[in-house]
Formats: C-alpha cells, structure tokens, sequence
C-alpha cells in the first residue's frame, strides 16, 4: 500500500441504526436513554443529532462507535452489523482525548500505528498530511499542554481522519470552545468534508450549529430518547453561521425542539 | 533577594547560633558539642574513607531493595487495578501492610534470615512494595475513561492498551508512589542498619549506631546531617522535578 492510495477517499459508508433501544439502571431507577430508534444516513451524509442533554444522542453515537452496546436492534455500516469498535468508524469526543504523554505528531500516529499495510515512514507522510489539512503542520512535535482548546481539537480530527474512516462519529467536539474558534472550526469541517467524504454523524445541543453544518438535522427528545423531526438544510456550502437564511432554519428547528409546533413534515426543508 | 542566597543566610545563621549555645555552656560539650567539632569530624570520615563507604553499602542496599520492590509492585498495582477479585484481596493486603511502620519488618527479618544482606533487602522491599503498587493501582483507577475509550476506537485493545495508554497515563501517580517508595524503604532501611548489626557491610546506619556506643555525639549528629542531606537531595533532584514536570504535562497538576 502506498501513501498516495491510503490517503485516497474511502467510501464513505452507509448506516443503518434499526430498532435500538438502550437502558440504563442509574440510582435504583431505569433511565430509558433510547426507545425503538431507527435511522438512515446515506453514503457521505453529514447528519447532525440535536436535543436537549441526556436524551440519548450520545448514547446513539457510542454504540454506533461500538464502545456501548445496544440492549436491542441492531446497527450497520455499509451492511454489516456493528460488534465492537473499528477503524472504520473513528470517534472525535467533547474533550480532546489526546494523549498527553505522545506529542502531536504521535498523537496522529497512534491509530495509524495499529493499521496494517504501511510501513514507518508512510505511515509518518500519512500523518503530515493530515495535520497539514488541519493546519497544524508546523506543531508536529508540540506537546498537548502546549496546545490551545481549538488546536486541541484540530489534532483530534487530524487522529481521527488519519485511519481513513469511512465513518466520522463527533460527540459535541466544538462545545468547549469558544465563539470565534468554533467559528473557524466550523469552516474547516465544511472544507474537509467536501474534500475528503466521510459519512459524518455530529452530535450537539446547538441548534444553530447543527444547520450549519448537517445536510440533515434529528431533533432527539428525552424520556425516553426517541427522534422526533427530521429537517433537511439545503442550503449552499460552505456556510457562514451568520447568514440570515440559516438563521431561520436554526428557528424553526428550534421551534420544534421546543415542542411549540406542528407536524414535523410541515417544516422539512 | 534570590531565594537560594536566602536559604544558604539561614543556614549561616542557624550555625552561628548553635556555635553561640555551645560557647554558652548551657549543657556538656559531650551532649551538645560545637559545629566544628561535628564538622571536623566529618571530615576526617571522608578522608579516611569510613564516610564514603557506609554510604555506599547503605545506598547499594536501598537500590538494590528500592527496585526490586517497584520491579514488582508495578506489575502487581496493575493487576489489582485491572481485575477485581485481585483488587479486593491483593489491594486489601497492600492497604493493610502499607500502614504497618516498616520497621516493624525487622524483627521477622532477622528471625527468618538472620544478620545477613538479606534482611537488609527484604526490609526495604518491604518498604517499597506495598506503597508501589497502592499508588499504581490508584493511578490506573484516575486514568480519564476517555482516553481508553479513545483508544479502542482506534483499534487498541488488550495488552497494546495497558502498555500504550492506561501505564503512561497514570505514570504521574507512579512516580508519587515511587517518590513514597522511596521515603519508606529509606526509613526502613535506617531502622534495620541501627538495629542490626551485619558484618558483611557497615551503612550511614550502623554508623550512628557506633556513635552512640562510643558515646560520641559529634559523629552522631554528622551522620543524621548526612542522612538528612541525602534524603534531601533524593527528592529535590530526583523525584519533585519529575512529579512536576509528568502533571504538567499530563494536565494533573493539583
């Protein structure tokens, strides 16, 4: 395998969320986080889990991930039901996950390291390239603590490109960060994605973030967590967070997470 | 004023006052005899070598226990971490053992090994063990679950994720344990030297020992200087700039 063909797009895949439920005994009572839950997102879509906090969405993510299990239905990608955790779906989390003790540049290597088929050196040309497209080349050998929150998370989306999933799963990644970085985050992703198509599953509780970035958006409510709407945003990308039109999808959808409105199919875009 | 100027002014300081006790004659010169008298002595134990070679028997036992008890307590602190039933036994144990003075080591040391190097180096294993593997199963258990979860989405598992994430993640705790380790067998070690008398090596221990016997309290009071100085120094130099740096680094700073 050359550095050239790993670094090529990988199909992005299809996932197939079928039935799932999830329960949770937290203190002596049942927590019904998911109920029944079933979605699909196609190929290279970019869908965003919206709700309030504790309804399920990142529950979802997990056992998409394959870090939780369901207790039942079941969960493909690209028709195959999911097991356990793969290199094929890689997780960017809220905090950094980075490891403190590798710097930058190992960081990236970590999962590369584990992926068969490249030899020390390609894998390190594979791992430049990613923090090239993150922007971060010139912090290869930074350590974490050295680092700002939105550098913090640009090698975390480099660690996570750099096996070349098909799957990029993201729990909340920019809530910690502030305003302006998030807004220069939200640009890259959008860039990155259209250049590299990866399936990408995004959870937040920002409304406004979600339009910003989904082709689709999934409005979770709580107790039990269940999907309520569904909106499509076909608005034209790159997309600015300030413009007037996505301000009024982030209303109306959040008119809806509110429970204020009508029928759902009334305000699908 | 640097701060290194005014420690040294305080010491300066210090032993001109004993200097000026000593000249009083408030107590006997055989109790509290003068800074000089201790220094001279030390001195000529350097120049005759008797200095130099306790301190090395007594340094090479502590070594010799001191890495042996981590060889061992580190493994071990992983494994109580990592499966219960050996958490709630071997850990209990540990506890248990770890607030038992290590001192108290040495009357069965010396019934079950008798006057011999080897109850020097089971005394200090004794001293370090239990604290080593306390502090790294604490460690393992303070590891943030998301780095290991982080790591098994990227395909680690197993022993890869033990050795590669969960020991460098908690290795700000190691070295505390390690620096508490140290400390123990340190203390155990000078127990067991005034203690015990072992013809096969004459420590800092057996030393003060002597001085007391030959009531000779200048060389009593150097030696306890000289312990004094090498406890110092094993914490300023070896372990506090690495405890520092590790939770700087590592983000555990407290």
């Amino acid at each position: 395998m050359t550095v050239q063909t790993e670094i090529q797009n990988e199909t992005p895949s299809k996932l197939s969320v079928q039935h799932v439920s999830k329960r949770f005994r937290s203190g002596g009572r049942v927590v019904h986080a998911l109920a029944d839950v079933s979605l699909e997102v196609g190929e290279g879509e970019f869908i965003c889990l919206v709700g309030p906090s504790g309804c399920g969405k990142s529950t979802l993510l997990n056992i998409i991930a394959g870090l939780e299990t369901a207790d039942e239905g079941r969960v493909f990608t690209g028709g195959a039901p999911i097991t356990h955790p793969g290199r094929d779906r890689m997780v960017m989390f809220q905090e950094s996950a980075l490891f403190p003790w590798l710097d930058v540049l190992d960081n990236v290597l970590f999962g590369l390291a584990l992926k068969p088929g490249l030899s020390k050196a390609e894998r390190v040309e594979v791992a430049q390239f990613y923090l090239k497209l993150v922007g971060l080349e010139k912090f290869a050998r930074s350590y974490i603590h050295e680092l700002s929150g939105g550098m913090k998370q640009r090698v975390a989306l480099a660690r996570a490109l750099a096996p070349n999933p098909r799957v990029l799963l993201m729990d909340e990644p920019f809530a910690a960060l502030d305003a302006l970085t998030r807004e220069q985050l939200y640009g890259d992703l959008q860039r990155i994605w259209q250049e590299h198509r990866k399936t990408i599953v995004f959870v937040t509780h920002n409304v406004r973030e979600a339009a910003c970035l989904g082709d689709r958006v999934a409005l979770f409510s709580p107790h039990p967590g269940r999907i309520t709407a569904q909106f499509r945003v076909g608005l034209p990308r790159p997309r600015d967070l300030n413009s007037v039109e996505l301000a009024r999808h982030a209303t109306e959808i959040t008119a809806a997470l509110k429970g204020t409105t009508v029928p759902a199919e009334e305000f699908a875009i | 004023m640097n701060r290194t100027l005014r420690a040294a002014l305080f010491f300066v300081v210090a032993i001109a006052a004993w200097e000026l006790l000593f000249r009083a004659g408030i107590w006997s010169p055989v109790l509290v005899p003068s800074p000089l008298t201790v220094g001279r002595y030390l001195g000529e134990a350097l120049i005759d070598g008797t200095l130099w070679d306790a301190t090395l028997v007594t340094m090479r036992r502590l070594l010799l226990g001191y890495l042996f008890g981590i060889a061992l307590g580190l493994p071990l602190g992983l494994f109580t971490a990592r499966y219960r039933l050996l958490g709630d036994t071997l850990g209990l144990v540990a506890l248990g053992l770890q607030t038992l003075p290590s001192v108290c080591w040495v009357p069965l040391a010396l019934l079950w090994f008798g006057q011999t190097e080897s109850a020097m180096f089971f005394v200090v294993v004794m001293g370090t063990l239990w604290s080593m593997i306390i502090a790294t199963d604490n460690g393992v258990r303070n590891v943030p679950p998301i780095y290991a979860r982080a790591a098994r989405t990227m395909g680690s598992s197993g022993v890869h994720i033990w050795v590669k994430v969960m020991l460098p993640a908690s290795l700000p705790f190691i070295v505390s344990g390690m620096k508490q380790g140290w400390a123990f067998a340190w203390r155990s070690l000078m127990a067991a030297e005034i203690y015990v008398t072992i013809l096969s090596g004459f420590g800092l221990g057996n030393l003060l020992h002597y001085g007391r016997e030959l009531n000779a309290m200048e060389q009593v009071i150097g030696i306890m200087l000289v312990i004094i100085v090498i406890g110092l120094l094993a914490d300023k130099i070896l372990f506090s700039p690495w405890e520092r740096f590790l939770h700087r680094r590592w983000g555990t700073a407290r």
